[in-house]
């Protein structure tokens, strides 16, 4: 099945939710879902038979500098086809509601974006952090992040040259 | 006597007995007895497998892993320590027995390595526990964590257990 077959069925099973359609450059089919609807499009397309994208493959956070974003990459046996749905959320207090419901395995996913970007996931059951320690300030992952100069009092070094680094070449060094 | 158990004194063939000093004595039993802490971190702790494994066989300097810190004489850092990890690393290290040693074993442990730049990566294990012998390389071949395990047997040779009193 190509491409635009499983965006005309996408659009018409999706309606309003789908804000934009995008291929993107390794032929996957991206779509932009508003935040509002994110829960009902994805019980969509996990549950319409017509598409069957069943299987999460990945869920990430990206932080673009003026704006974030989670991303989720569903796959579907049925069609054989893989779609990436994309929200875009604010940088001030990002928040998206969870997919728990939907696909149970993202929880952990979720977790980690919590983590990195610090993304609010609510309706998530356990949103705590899974890689770092949980007295650890910030969320590393986020251009904005400066480096601490000690973690429970050892000292972290390298913070200056860190630091001059990040001046001269953005603060995501 | 020593006939009876079928030994030869190499020093003096007449002779029953070795005379040396308790210094030497003790040394060489805890030199060649050197129990090291099952404790890998990273890729390094695969090096380390090999070191205790047929080729390099580190058991024959007398020295074999143990997974419990307290029945240790040597800790290995064998690979990355991360900050969330420091304070157990430094845990583990306070619950082995005096005397006890460390090798830092890999570029990770000694300085941070490849990890220099991370957010998360503790930059050389030396910032929470005094270190014995450097060990370089990413990682270090089995041949050099066992020179690294007999600088560590050299140290301990030249212990002394008396001293004049001042």
């Amino acid at each position: 099945m190509d491409h635009e077959k499983i965006a005309a069925i996408l659009k018409s099973r999706l309606g309003l939710a789908v804000q934009s359609m995008d291929e993107m450059k390794n032929n996957d089919l991206m779509i932009v879902v508003d935040k509002k609807h994110l829960i009902s499009a994805a019980g969509t397309l996990k549950n319409d038979p017509a598409l069957g994208f069943s299987t999460l493959m990945n869920h990430l956070g990206v932080d673009y500098g003026d704006r974030m974003a989670v991303i989720y990459n569903l796959y579907s046996p049925t069609l054989g086809q893989k779609v990436t749905v994309k929200v875009y959320l604010e940088q001030d207090n990002p928040e998206v509601p969870s997919l728990e419901r939907a696909f149970q395995g993202i929880s952990w996913y979720e977790r980690e974006t919590y983590d990195l970007f610090g993304i609010l996931f609510t309706g998530h059951g356990n949103l705590k952090r899974l890689l770092l320690p949980e007295d650890w300030k910030g969320h590393p992952l986020r251009k904005d992040y400066v480096y601490p100069a000690a973690y429970n009092n050892i000292e972290t070094a390298r913070i200056d040259m860190m630091n001059e680094m990040g001046e001269a070449k953005g603060p995501h060094v | 006597m020593l006939e009876r158990f079928n030994m030869v004194n190499r020093f003096s063939p007449d002779a029953d007995m070795v005379l040396t000093t308790v210094d030497q004595a003790v040394n060489l039993a805890r030199a060649n007895s050197l129990w090291y802490l099952l404790m890998g971190l990273a890729c390094c702790s695969i090096e380390l497998m090999q070191t205790g494994g047929p080729r390099a066989d580190i058991d024959r300097f007398g020295s074999l892993f143990r997974a419990t810190p307290r029945q240790s004489d040597l800790m290995i850092v064998a690979g990355t320590v991360t900050l969330k990890m420091a304070p157990r690393l430094r845990l583990l290290y306070d619950q082995m027995a005096e005397p006890k040693y460390v090798i830092a074993m890999g570029s990770c442990a000694n300085c941070g390595g490849p990890f220099d730049l991370s957010y998360s990566v503790l930059r050389g294990v030396d910032k929470i526990i005094p270190v014995d012998v450097y060990l370089p390389g990413c990682p270090p071949r089995p041949e050099a964590l066992t020179e690294a395990l007999m600088k560590v047997q050299e140290k301990i040779k030249k212990e002394k257990y008396f001293l004049k009193k001042e």
